[in-house]
């Protein structure tokens, strides 16, 4: 079945709609402000805008935000907590840490606080025995107390729950019994691994959440069915997969990077349609600069993130990599004399000083700016008039260029060195430092700012190529479009590997399957194929961390049967990958079993982003005689050390194939790629411009 | 002179590497002390005088100024044998030459670079990493009733664990048959080779980027800012001299207190820390070498001007007394295994003498005990069993709110291992894992709650040892603030539960299945008048249950009014 598919982006400013139409390969895009006090308004708003039939809609695929910014602003529900005597302080003593390694001055907030944590009596050993029953009279007068205190969901966690779950189990159904309403989250339910503060800071950060995401969910549901939709809302996960409204209700803490990780699906989907699977995407906001690597067209996965200080989550997720290097970040010299850029920002309120919203302290974007790598007469976003060329320069001498004995060019030059540094450091960190070879990667710029720095992270980190995709400022959104359902369980096993249990592994791990099989047929878009994948978290017998050992994939369709020796070899060529030495006669220990299962959604045509300016009349194989899109405008420009006048294209006028020599500059609504010196930027089919050394 | 833009960007290029090499031996090691508690560091070191030029992000706090001190003992010992060649790495853990305790092994890399058609040392790597046992009369070497080093373990002065690029096999049988756990230490010490071959890698692929010279004159002007900073920042003081101290409950051997105390003054730009007032040596494990105390006053200086980067410079202002005789400057043979306890209360003088002349820019007294406790037996399966953890305790508030609940010390970044990870790999329970109530002192702002710990042997019989501090001297208030609760240390026995005689060291406690010890850690010290303390913040106190709670009655506070530091000595 094919039809009209649309993504759903909500940004702090901008609420982005994709539209595919799968029948006609063609898509369209609508920006519309954000409305943060009920983002389902803009939702509804753009959606109606960007189509004209609402019943042709088969999918509405939406990246959210709600549940990351709950987290970061403190907002989730009053959630109380259930727990195993003596264990009520566990969420709030962390694993004993501090925010910062110099300077003992932090704090820190629980999620829930000590008086709604309450205890009753039930113990498991880590074994799995039960040494004391759970006391359901007791689990029973303890909802009640979190019910008067007003608390409108709870948290169940029991300590090694994880080997039985049979009191946690026991407890539950008599809370589900009396909660009144669905907010109730058990801890093993979502994370069944052991570490009881990572599990029960996830289960806990659950239960704010609930209460929030479940309304707009409902909310955004009930808008979308009056106005006559009647496909099916899927939610984007942090793991880069879908999953259905109902389930996003039940683990909403699943969407914690619900966002940023559609972003980085969109990445991958472009760059495997232009053949180039290996890719660092980097989406340059008003405060961060978030990478993420993509290897052979796969993301890798991090078993857990913390929001905050002491906000463990602990959720598979793309593994994405944030510093505070953004466009509003803040430069300043500091008292040992040492320029410095980020992590303070000025965010987009008052923003940089060239927004002219009350702010004097000098930023990326103003650097950015004095140098006229921006357009001042063209701001992006189309919120502001004009940037305030004068009032950048002076902020710039004043806090860089004096300290520094600099003119506000070469403070402004010195600006942007330092925060490409920053940002070179960042994908060093997931591509050299992961062993990955930075000559056979591209970067993906995305994000408003990404473009004018792509060229610069090129150079300094050797990498081959960028990639700038046609809308780097809905990537998001297009992302949510082209990602598959995905589910992943994991489950703690914890026994030798020597004498192991193979066939109740075997066992466990295809119930599982099944389990995941069945929330994936919940959903009903048309999934196209399905596949699985079993890995391991392994280490030799003494270690603390793990190493994730993918096992080879099972012949289609049949149950996985692997024996000792399939895992000891894979386990082997994996640590040594890692680490380089084997450490032979040491005894290897599996932790846990990890399950996913993955159902491909239509592919997505990425042809369709392409442009069609110019070659309306070309055909294939003719784009040498396509006529060639002359420059706009030039511009003052600071290059290498000098003023030169730089030619600037209009986006939508480049046809496919036009070559651009560097130092040039490419403007679009939402973003100015600035081609460098000795770079050359080219269109491809699919819309994007590819940035590579001249040769 | 390098650019000041060139500056930013190598300082941050120099410190990834150091990150990096933590990264790889956190992730590779073995035991969770370094795995999980990060008991470790690794830096680039001066390749003449050992001075720390680029310390990792994550690294313990402490080795940060003991490892230069470390890196010194290696280039004095290639000296005397001609040089240090290409190929080589050292590896040893002589206290007494390099700081802090034997669990510390310290491996030690000159990285060479061709200079004027020479190949020349242009620095060191090290990496250290606090292995899980290296012999002595305790298993996890916390030994508390020590008298001499070698009840506590071996002790290797710097050798060549590397030799032309070599492997020498014959040291890692040495090292191996003097441990109870051979992989432990085996699997550890890999780890810092891996630390190490990477940290070599990288810095040889920086220093092809932008040129020995460059990198160089990076390294040396960052030290130089450093040391610039740190002037500014005592000039920011008031000029002056302050005496304070603080006491240590005993030795374990000797039951007499013992006092660290500081007399600290402010002369322009310049500080001096003088520590002549304070006890001599002693006979049992708290005793320290000289540069431990170095280092652990860097820790403190470091933690008040938090900006300061963190390489030698930090040190260039400040001068030291330390007497010869003094229980902070022993040598061989003293025991030196409770380093620990020593260097946290050299923390608090210098965080109380810094509080005399700016309270607002001090912080009050951290719990200031590592607990080290230790569980040994064999399983119903006849296998051996040793689990070695160390507790955490609250902070000490501060001019701009309370103290954080349940911290790690001052000196380290160490995290706790999960108590499912302790009952998984041990035949124990916990009964309690709880904040302590009412262990914070009390203050404008209150300091941080301490933790109760309670756990129950399941099963055969266990022995075990404590070492810990604060049963007799609570973390104190500054600037009017309370002091905080006592640690305290039962355990369970068939005639009722007993307290060690030393209060929290003791070895030799036995426990059979379904007997508990139980830990009480100390809060931090309160900051300001606790009679000006919003009410507001008070009620909350007590429906959070911080305070007031009606299980735990209030502390007795310590002995320090009964003492007159005059009989101590």
């Amino acid at each position: 079945m094919s039809g009209v598919v649309v993504g759903v982006d909500i940004g702090g400013t901008f609420t982005d709609i994709f539209v595919h139409d799968e029948a006609r390969a063609v898509s369209k895009t609508v920006k519309v402000p954000s409305t943060p006090d009920d983002p389902s308004r803009a939702f509804v708003e753009g959606l109606f805008q960007a189509v004209d039939d609402i019943e042709a809609v088969t999918t509405v695929l939406h990246g959210t935000t709600v549940a990351t910014n709950a987290l970061l602003e403190n907002k989730g529900a009053r959630a109380g907590l259930i727990t195993t005597r003596g264990f009520a302080d566990v969420l709030e003593m962390r694993r004993r840490d501090r925010p910062t390694t110099w300077g003992l001055r932090g704090s820190y907030q629980p999620v829930i606080e000590r008086d709604r944590r309450l205890e009753v009596s039930e113990r498991v050993l880590a074994d799995g025995t039960i040494r004391e029953e759970v006391d359901l009279q007791q689990v029973r007068q303890q909802t009640q107390r979190l019910l008067d205190m007003g608390c409108e969901s709870v948290c169940l966690f029991f300590i090694n729950a994880y080997a039985n779950a049979a009191n946690e189990q026991a407890a539950s159904e008599v809370i589900r019994e009396l909660w009144p309403n669905d907010y109730v989250s058990v801890a093993t339910e979502i994370v069944p691994e052991i570490r009881e503060f990572e599990r029960v800071s996830t289960a806990a950060l659950n239960a704010c959440l609930q209460p929030l995401v479940s309304r707009y969910f409902d909310n955004l549901q009930k808008t979308l069915k009056k106005r006559g939709f009647a496909g099916e809302l899927l939610i984007v996960q942090s793991n880069g997969g879908v999953m259905t409204v109902d389930t996003a209700r039940q683990l909403p803490v699943r969407t914690a990077l619900s966002g940023p990780a559609a972003g980085v699906i969109a990445a991958r989907a472009i760059s495997a349609a232009v053949d180039m699977p290996n890719i660092v995407t980097c989406d340059m906001g008003g405060t961060s600069f978030d990478v993420s690597l993509v290897a052979n067209g796969q993301s890798a996965l991090a078993a857990q993130t913390s929001i905050g200080f002491g906000r463990v989550v602990r959720t598979p997720m793309i593994e994405i990599s944030t510093i505070g290097a953004g466009g509003g970040s803040i430069a300043r010299v500091d008292a040992d004399g040492l320029l410095r850029v980020g992590p303070e920002s000025a965010g987009s309120d008052p923003g940089p000083v060239c927004y002219g919203l009350g702010s004097s302290m000098p930023t990326v974007t103003d650097a950015n700016l004095v140098l006229g790598r921006i357009n001042p007469d063209r701001p992006i976003g189309g919120v502001l008039d004009r940037l305030d060329v004068d009032a950048a320069t002076a902020a710039i001498l004043e806090h860089v260029g004096k300290p520094l004995a600099l003119d506000a060019k070469h403070a402004a030059n010195a600006i942007l060195r330092v925060a490409n540094a920053h940002m070179a450091g960042a994908i060093r960190l997931v591509s050299i430092e992961r062993g990955h070879n930075p000559r056979h990667f591209a970067a993906m710029p995305f994000g408003g700012g990404g473009a004018l720095h792509t060229g610069a992270l090129i150079k300094e980190v050797g990498l081959q190529a960028a990639i700038v995709p046609r809308y780097p400022g809905i990537t998001s959104a297009i992302g949510c479009v082209v990602a598959d359902m995905r589910h992943d369980r994991v489950q703690t096993v914890n026994a030798m590997l020597d004498g192991l249990d193979t066939d109740g592994l075997n066992q466990a791990m295809m119930s599982t399957t099944r389990e995941l099989q069945q929330t994936l047929d919940a959903a009903q878009s048309g999934i196209e194929q399905v596949e699985q994948y079993y890995e391991l978290d392994m280490l030799y017998a003494g270690q603390s961390h793990t190493v994730s050992v993918t096992l080879p994939n099972p012949v289609k369709g049949a149950a996985p049967a692997y024996s000792i020796e399939d895992i000891a070899s894979t386990f082997d060529a994996t640590y040594q990958q890692a680490y380089g030495r084997l450490l032979s006669g040491i005894p290897r220990r599996v932790v846990n079993y990890r399950v996913v299962v993955i159902g491909k959604r239509r592919s997505f045509d990425a042809t369709s982003l392409g442009s069609r300016a110019g070659s309306d009349n070309a055909v294939e194989g003719e784009l040498e005689n396509a006529a060639k899109a002359e420059a706009i405008a030039t511009r003052q420009v600071w290059v290498d050390g000098a003023e030169v006048p730089v030619p600037i294209y209009a986006r939508e006028l480049l046809p496919v194939g036009q070559q651009i020599a560097g130092p040039a500059l490419i403007e679009q609504l939402d973003t100015t790629i600035f081609i460098d010196p000795g770079l050359s930027g080219c269109t491809d089919q699919c819309g994007n411009i590819v940035i590579k050394p001249l040769v | 002179m390098i650019d000041a833009v060139t500056l930013a960007v190598l300082k941050g290029r120099l410190e990834q590497i150091a990150d990096e090499m933590d990264a790889t031996l956190f992730r590779s090691a073995f035991n969770p002390i370094i795995a999980e508690a990060h008991d470790a560091s690794h830096g680039l070191y001066d390749a003449r005088s050992g001075d720390t030029l680029v310390q990792g992000k994550s690294g313990l706090p402490i080795f940060v100024g003991v490892m230069a001190f470390a890196v010194k003992a290696v280039i004095d010992k290639a000296r005397l044998q001609g040089g240090d060649k290409a190929g080589d790495t050292w590896i040893f853990n002589d206290p007494y030459d390099g700081g802090t305790h034997l669990s510390d092994f310290r491996l030690v890399r000159p990285v060479f670079r061709e200079i004027d058609g020479e190949q020349t040392v242009f620095c060191y790597l090290a990496s250290v990493g606090h292995w899980h046992d290296v012999g002595g009369n305790v298993p996890g070497n916390y030994n508390p009733v020590a008298t001499e080093c070698f009840q506590e373990g071996m002790l290797i002065p710097p050798v060549k664990l590397f030799r032309d690029g070599e492997l020498q096999q014959d040291i890692v049988d040495i090292l191996s048959c003097n441990t109870r756990l051979p992989n432990s230490l085996y699997g550890d010490m890999n780890g810092q080779i891996n630390a190490l071959d990477l940290g070599e890698k990288r810095l040889h692929e920086l220093l092809d980027e932008y040129g020995d010279r460059e990198v160089a004159s990076a390294l040396a002007e960052l030290k130089s800012r450093a040391a610039d900073l740190m002037r500014a920042r005592i000039s920011e003081l008031p000029d002056g001299q302050v005496g304070t101290e603080d006491f240590l409950d005993n030795d374990g051997i000797v039951d007499q207190p013992l006092t660290v105390a500081l007399d600290l003054s402010v002369t322009g730009n310049r500080l001096t820390l003088d520590f002549s007032r304070s006890s001599k040596a002693c006979a049992g494990p708290v005793n320290i070498s000289r540069s431990t105390t170095i280092a652990a006053c860097y820790v403190a200086l470091k933690h008040v001007f938090d900006d300061v980067p963190a390489n030698a410079g930090v040190l260039e202002p400040v001068e030291f007394v330390i007497p010869d005789d003094s229980l902070l400057s022993v040598t061989a043979p003293k025991p030196v295994g409770g380093y620990t306890e020593t260097i946290l209360r050299l923390i608090d003088v210098v965080f109380l003498a810094i509080a005399k002349l700016a309270p607002e820019k001090s912080t009050a007294c951290a719990y200031g005990t590592i607990n080290a406790l230790s569980l040994n037996g064999h399983r119903a399966n006849g296998q051996r069993w040793v689990m070695f953890s160390f507790f955490g305790g609250g902070h000490g508030a501060h001019a701009s709110g309370d103290g954080l609940n349940h911290g790690n010390a001052p000196i380290s970044t160490a995290t706790i291992p999960p108590l499912e990870i302790l009952e998984a790999a041990y035949p124990v329970m916990f009964r309690q894992w709880a904040l302590r109530a009412d262990s914070g002192g009390e203050g404008y702002w209150r300091g941080g709650l301490g933790a109760v710990y309670e756990l129950e042997l399941l099963e055969q019989q266990a022995e075990g040892f404590l070492f810990g501090e604060r049963g007799r001297y609570a973390p104190r208030g500054i600037a009017g603030g309370a002091e905080a609760a006592l640690n305290r240390f039962s355990y369970e026995q068939e005639d009722g539960i007993k307290e060690p005689p030393m209060t929290s060291k003791m070895v030799g406690i036995k426990l059979v299945k379904g007997q508990a010890v139980k830990l009480e850690t100390p809060g931090g010290g309160g900051y300001g008048d606790a009679g000006l303390r919003p009410q507001a913040l008070i009620e909350r106190d007590r429906e959070l249950g911080y305070t007031g709670s009606a299980t735990s009655k209030p502390e007795p506070k310590s002995g320090r009014a009964q003492v007159n530091p005059g009989d101590i000595e």
